[in-house]
């Protein structure tokens, strides 16, 4: 029995983690996997942490990634990305957006957002860095943030040959396609 | 035909493969989802949001009984209001069958709570099934009807929050339909006089007798043989956590029908392993039973009675494995702890109640318990669903009988004063006491991810309602002192703080504006408008007071090096909080 791969995807309320977390896992379930999702969304929308664990392989029983044992981190924010280190594998790859949103304690000016945390993740795992604000920007598509990264993680976890245009087609209006299908292929594009 | 379901997506794809006609419900984490999806069968299931756990399991019996199929879901403290029911309905049993979910939340994510709720099965004296996954979810509501028509009981389903909200790949059936069970009038049965229910109790026992060989019998509690040295009893999600620490090295005990406790089938394993491991979360409910009966085991003394368990927590645990992670600077993180929106109505409230400094401030369950926490910080207490009226009663009682120079402030949204506010608004004028009710108005139950409540307007399935009217209620109930304000209005928030706080009466502010978050309906839209404006920071006007971010809204942002406080207007929607706090009028409107 082949050992089943974990993806941890995190980010901020409202950054569209669930979203890309959905289209993973229906590409995963149609490439034939056992596939088991997790997510925490209790209170994400009010700007907390969010996280979505997925799973797959030929039989899944936990549905939560523990420590150490992400192959993948996707993460949307560098805070979070850092946040949720501990539960990379030491094998494991990093994808992470720069993108910087401050928490409240930041925002009423008791902290002040974390600095070096880049150099920081860089030295301990394999990582690759995104600006997906910028490419949204350059495309006028701020929204597009989570198929950028989206793309990122599918090319990093060798899923390409996923039809992810019609799994984007069951979950969103067509009127958003084609924006974040190039948006998905921009994000695929920035792994090597 | 398979379908990627999450626990509760699958209780609502077995109420609907099980024929159940009727369903009712109050939203709560992890819960919720479990009636947005069965209203989603408009064809087939009626679904609806009850003002609070107790009328929507009140409302499932009287279906019961008079034929039908139904459910009822909740959250761990959901059942603790819907309790008084549940007890007599195992009494009268049930007609049609019944099942009530009751999801529960280890680790404390959106609870006040992490209560068992398994020990409410055994107290009620109702059978239990506990899935471990999305299919098994959906398997027991059909097996959980089967059961309760054959003993006549209500059947309790137990989810925790990794299986309500896990998505997995789930085999789906088609559609039971059965026609309404015959009901005839016997007050011998449904009617729980002493004398009656002295019958009942002694039937009760009998008919957990026969329930005891079910769950011995039953195809959810199955065991899986492997090497004999280990055996682990595991319940609920605490099996797929053993499966993953495990493996196949260990001989497994699966259960599913955990009340009654299948003793015979727990003997028959444990007699044929050396030693024997209990897997479960919270509370060690089956430890116990199996203690009691004289069989050796290893359970909460090595695993913890507080939080979610883990497959790592198992392997350090019973393996002594600590996982190989990447170190961090713990002390490097900032926590990012949920916060008002941007926008959001209740910032109104908060802001101008947190400058006040002769206040005790009861609060309650939603979105504004946040006023709690920094920079507004306009809280003293939330206890549970309704306490911020009647507590803000007994508050304002200590304070006159003590004569403390103090005032009582209760906080309470829409929603939970339908749920629970309304009885406890009632002994504040009954029984007279000083106090100040501020009820937030938001339209929509918006904490749980907007549901709509018999005062939106809407149904759950989105038919429209008679809107119950929070102002007449008040009025009805006996307060005098009432208004009923836009609390985006800083001045009006304010004056009518002032006025409130300055008789010795019972009064009620209506703080009524909706979610920033909230789809307007047609009735909103009315009543409200649109704007199609943000506001932005005038830079050269801006003196650096940070006024505007000790609102504490999240799309303003604060920049150190200049001193100059600017908007995020992916995240601004208008609400114009901080044009009015500005001491320099450098906060403007801006089009979209």
């Amino acid at each position: 029995m082949k050992k089943t791969k974990s993806i941890l995807i995190v980010g901020v309320g409202g950054q569209g983690t669930i979203l890309a977390s959905k289209m993973l896992t229906l590409g995963l379930m149609e490439k034939g996997y056992d596939v088991k999702m997790s997510e925490i969304h209790g209170m994400s929308q009010r700007g907390g942490s969010v996280s979505a664990h997925i799973k797959y392989g030929d039989k899944v029983n936990s549905p939560v990634i523990g420590l150490g044992e992400a192959d993948v981190l996707i993460s949307f924010e560098q805070m979070e990305t850092y946040r949720w280190l501990k539960y990379v594998s030491p094998n494991g790859k990093v994808v992470t957006n720069s993108f910087k949103l401050p928490s409240a304690p930041i925002l009423s000016g008791i902290v002040e957002y974390p600095e070096g945390l880049i150099e920081e993740i860089k030295s301990k795992a394999d990582t690759t860095v995104i600006d997906a604000m910028d490419i949204v920007n350059r495309l006028n598509t701020p929204r597009s943030m989570n198929m950028v990264m989206l793309g990122a993680l599918i090319s990093v976890a060798k899923l390409n040959d996923i039809n992810w245009k019609g799994i984007m087609e069951s979950l969103m209006h067509e009127k958003y396609i084609d924006i974040n299908m190039k948006a998905l292929h921009i994000g695929m594009e920035q792994i090597g | 035909m398979k379908q990627l379901l999450t626990g509760n997506e699958a209780i609502a794809r077995g109420t609907y493969e099980a024929g159940i006609r009727f369903a009712a419900a109050y939203p709560g984490t992890p819960s919720t989802e479990i009636l947005e999806n069965i209203a989603k069968y408009k064809d087939d299931i009626v679904a609806e949001w009850a003002p609070n756990e107790k009328v929507a399991l009140e409302s499932v019996i009287g279906y019961s009984i008079a034929g039908g199929r139904a459910i009822a879901s909740m959250k761990q403290v959901g059942m603790n209001v819907a309790a008084d029911p549940l007890f007599s309905f195992a009494y009268t049993g049930s007609n049609g069958g019944v099942v009530i979910i009751t999801a529960d939340e280890p680790g404390i994510h959106s609870s006040q709570t992490e209560q068992d709720n398994r020990y409410y099965a055994k107290m009620a004296k109702v059978p239990m099934l506990e899935p471990s996954d999305s299919q098994q979810a959906k398997d027991m509501v059909v097996e959980g009807i089967r059961l309760s028509e054959e003993f006549n009981t209500p059947v309790m389903i137990r989810l925790t929050t990794r299986v309500c909200h896990s998505k997995g790949i789930v085999n789906c059936c088609e559609r039971e339909e059965v026609k309404r069970k015959d009901y005839k009038r016997d007050i011998w049965q449904y009617t729980t006089m002493p004398a009656v229910s002295r019958k009942l109790r002694v039937e009760l026992v009998e008919r957990l007798r026969k329930l005891q060989e079910a769950s011995n019998a039953s195809e959810f509690n199955t065991i899986e043989w492997n090497d004999k040295k280990i055996g682990v009893v595991a319940s609920g999600i605490g099996y797929e956590y053993a499966k993953d620490t495990f493996g196949d090295s260990v001989s497994y005990l699966r259960l599913g029908f955990t009340y009654p406790v299948p003793m015979v089938k727990i003997k028959e394993f444990a007699s044929q392993v050396d030693m024997l491991y209990v897997i479960e979360e919270t509370e060690p409910y089956l430890e116990e039973h199996i203690r009691a009966a004289g069989i050796a085991c290893e359970g909460k003394n090595k695993l913890p009675e507080i939080g979610e368990l883990s497959a790592g927590i198992l392997k350090k645990a019973f393996l002594d494995i600590d996982s190989e992670k990447l170190e961090v600077e713990e002390s490097k993180l900032v926590p990012r702890p949920p916060m008002l929106c941007a926008g959001c109505s209740h910032r109104g409230v908060f802001y101008e109640l947190g400058k006040r400094k002769d206040v005790f401030i009861s609060g309650d369950i939603g979105c504004y318990g946040l006023g709690a926490l920094p920079p507004l910080s306009a809280m003293d207490t939330c206890i549970c669903m309704g306490e911020s009226v009647s507590g803000a009663h007994g508050v304002a009682k200590a304070f006159e009988e003590y004569n403390v120079d103090m005032h009582s402030v209760s906080v309470i949204g829409d929603s939970t004063f339908f749920h629970s506010g309304m009885t406890s608004l009632l002994d504040v004028v009954y029984n007279n006491s000083n106090t100040t009710t501020i009820i937030l108005d938001n339209r929509i139950t918006g904490m749980t991810g907007h549901q709509d409540h018999p005062g939106t307007g809407y149904t759950a399935q989105g038919s429209n309602a008679k809107e119950a009217d929070i102002e007449r209620i008040v009025r009805a109930l006996g307060v005098e002192h009432v208004r009923t304000i836009n609390p985006l209005q800083l001045n009006d928030m304010k004056e009518s703080l002032d006025w409130a706080l300055s008789i010795d009466v019972p009064s009620v502010i209506i703080a009524r504006w909706p979610c920033a978050l909230k789809k307007m309906s047609p009735i909103d839209l009315d009543e409200f408008g649109t704007r199609n404006y943000q506001y932005s920071i005038i830079k050269d006007k801006c003196i650096g007071c940070q006024k505007c971010i000790k609102t504490g809204c999240p799309a303003l942002r604060f920049d150190e090096s200049n001193k100059k406080a600017s908007i995020e207007p992916t995240m601004c929607v208008g609400c114009s909080v901080c044009a009015q706090v500005c001491p320099v009028d450098a906060i403007v409107k801006a089009s979209l």
